[in-house]
């Protein structure tokens, strides 16, 4: 079985974001990078897939600038394969920041067409822009059936079943041929680590550079982007831990009136 | 190819909650680009017959009921194909929908079959003279809004709106002509085989009726600092939830989880310790009268939201609260 992993390379949760200088994009210059976690379950359900048919190969795909090959040796450490990087100019014309979704999409689908894979996962949204659409728009290009939130995976005759997660704690089977793609949502597997000898062993494996198409031409515009102003009149406590813990003492029973 | 077109979601043999607030979204939007707006809903024919006539009795140009016997059943192949057939016999310029799990898994694939982008989860819509509608998103898990506009002026532009951000209240009652379509479907072309919802287990944490939470998030960092959490809330007597992250590292049990994969409270008050605010876990306790929050960094979206702020360390300021709580239950008792 071959499974591909669509992973991206996004802020750490923590990192400051700034309004780049033009308006319409993240000032990128201090940000500190990493795999988007629902990458990370994509991953895992692939690795833990191969182990299951105790053979197969899962190969980790990332478009971006070369920053992005740290996370595909994550990847690799963690137990992939081997890895392809569609390669894109760090800013400007042809960068990821220029591409809409379904251009990003037709990226990581063009190198998914060279490896004739059984099942193409990746995360159901990114923790940076939240569109949550690259997998679907890929299954589409791809001529694939899809799922979306999905938690589990199970191989059957003639294809896969799937579990995925509905709204209000409600879940749902879907059963479909292969190949297919499937957007996985956290929390179905717990993550592993990478071990030591997955880090030296990761220096060894097949990093492949592929060559990323020009861009198309958006069909999407961003007109701008800015902090959110904030609606809610929020009470800022200041001082030492035990003013502060006071002063929350004070509210919780002159106004909120629970103690 | 002017007007508007909201397509509706059901569920059961009911609406889905979010429907009326895109069809909401949809009316103001018409109006601010003076054209009309009609909505669609799609399933078996005889299953959406009592639907499509309440749709009628609302502001709109028509009412779309798109059956077949192949929409019985939500798949994204079938509603794909339906829709692609609707959107060409209609024309919308704009076609606008609730951001539900369902839309999520077939929206993308139609927009990229029309050649287009779905603008999704847009908390607001704008009409201005000078773009023409804009729509808003966020970015960076809330600490940014982007405004995006449509392109081209061909083609559709593909909306679908975040819940809670328009009001189903504001849907403009009226009239209107029910319209069958009759899409053509086969039933070859539908790949996936779904089966029946269910739930793992039967819920026993019901948080929706708590009068006091006090909720965790990443901030906590590992599991042995839950004990924090759990003293403050033991000191207030209030119930232990957590965001989605918390749950997924096993640490509390998914039952406990706020948001919108989780459950949807609104109690007298809420303490949010470590979270950072994510949109889906906001959606799920933005009914609460009382929000304090919690966390080290300033731009944490969870201060919009929040009535009392305390931007600094959990380490600290948690059992510091706790022990001021626990002195002044003790004071009111001796008092």
């Amino acid at each position: 079985m071959k499974i591909v992993v669509a992973v991206k390379q996004v802020p750490e949760r923590d990192a400051v974001v700034r309004v780049a200088a033009d308006g319409r994009g993240v000032d990128e210059s201090d940000v500190a990078w990493t795999m988007n976690e629902p990458d990370a379950y994509a991953l895992e359900e692939a690795l833990q897939l191969k182990e299951r048919a105790g053979d197969g190969e899962v190969v980790v795909l990332c478009a971006g600038p070369e920053r992005v090959q740290s996370t595909l040796r994550e990847a690799l450490a963690k137990g992939a394969d081997r890895a392809v990087h569609v390669v894109t100019p760090e800013s400007g014309a042809g960068s990821l920041g220029e591409r809409d979704s379904l251009d990003v999409a037709r990226l990581l689908a063009e190198a998914v067409r060279g490896e004739t894979a059984d099942l193409v996962l990746t995360g159901l949204q990114s923790d940076d822009l939240g569109a949550g659409q690259t997998g679907v728009v890929m299954a589409e290009l791809l001529g694939v059936p899809h799922a979306t939130l999905v938690l589990q995976v199970e191989l059957v005759s003639g294809g896969i079943k799937v579990k995925r997660e509905l709204e209000d704690g409600w879940m749902q089977q879907v059963e479909m041929p292969l190949p297919a793609l499937l957007t996985v949502q956290s929390g179905g597997n717990r993550l592993r680590y990478a071990t030591l000898m997955g880090i030296k062993r990761a220096r060894q494996k097949e990093m492949r550079e592929v060559e990323a198409a020009a861009a198309g031409k958006r069909v999407d515009e961003i007109v701008r982007v800015s902090p959110p102003v904030r609606v809610k009149q929020t009470e800022m406590l200041t001082g030492s831990a035990d003013e502060i813990a006071a002063k929350l003492v004070e509210r919780l029973k002159f106004e909120v009136k629970v103690l | 190819m002017s007007g508007v077109l909201v397509v509706m979601e059901t569920k059961g043999a009911g609406w889905h909650r979010m429907s009326f607030e895109a069809l909401a979204a949809g009316q103001t939007l018409a109006a601010g680009l003076g054209v009309e707006c009609s909505a669609a809903v799609l399933g078996e024919g005889a299953a959406i017959a009592g639907l499509v006539t309440e749709l009628a009795t609302k502001k709109l140009a028509a009412a779309w009921a798109v059956g077949d016997t192949l929409l019985e059943q939500y798949t994204a192949d079938g509603w794909v194909a339906a829709l692609e057939q609707l959107i060409a016999e209609v024309k919308p310029k704009h076609v606008v929908f609730p951001h539900t799990y369902q839309v999520r898994d077939y929206a993308p694939a139609l927009a990229t079959r029309l050649g287009e982008v779905l603008i999704g989860d847009v908390t607001a819509i704008r009409v201005d003279a000078q773009s023409g509608s804009v729509f808003v998103r966020q970015w960076m898990q809330g600490k940014l809004n982007a405004e995006y506009r449509h392109g081209g002026a061909g083609g559709v532009c593909v909306a679908s709106v975040q819940a809670g951000s328009f009001r189903a209240d504001a849907v403009e009652e009226g009239e209107c002509e029910v319209k069958a379509f009759a899409p053509k479907l086969e039933a070859g072309k539908i790949r996936t085989k779904p089966g029946e919802a269910f739930r793992e287990a039967a819920q026993t944490v019901d948080l929706s009726s708590s009068a006091m939470i006090v909720s965790v998030g990443r901030g906590i960092g590992e599991q042995e600092n839950l004990k924090l959490v759990e003293d403050l809330a033991a000191a207030l007597g209030a119930d232990v939830a957590a965001s989605r992250p918390i749950c997924d590292a096993g640490w509390l049990p998914m039952e406990r989880q706020v948001g919108s994969s989780g459950q949807t409270v609104a109690p007298k008050l809420y303490v949010a310790v470590g979270i950072s605010g994510a949109i889906q876990h906001l959606v799920g306790m933005k009914g609460a009268k009382t929000v304090i929050a919690i966390n080290k960094d300033a731009d944490a979206p969870i201060f919009e939201v929040a009535d009392i702020g305390v931007v600094g360390d959990l380490f600290e300021v948690v059992p510091a609260l706790t022990g001021a709580i626990q002195a002044a239950r003790r004071d009111a008792n001796q008092g």
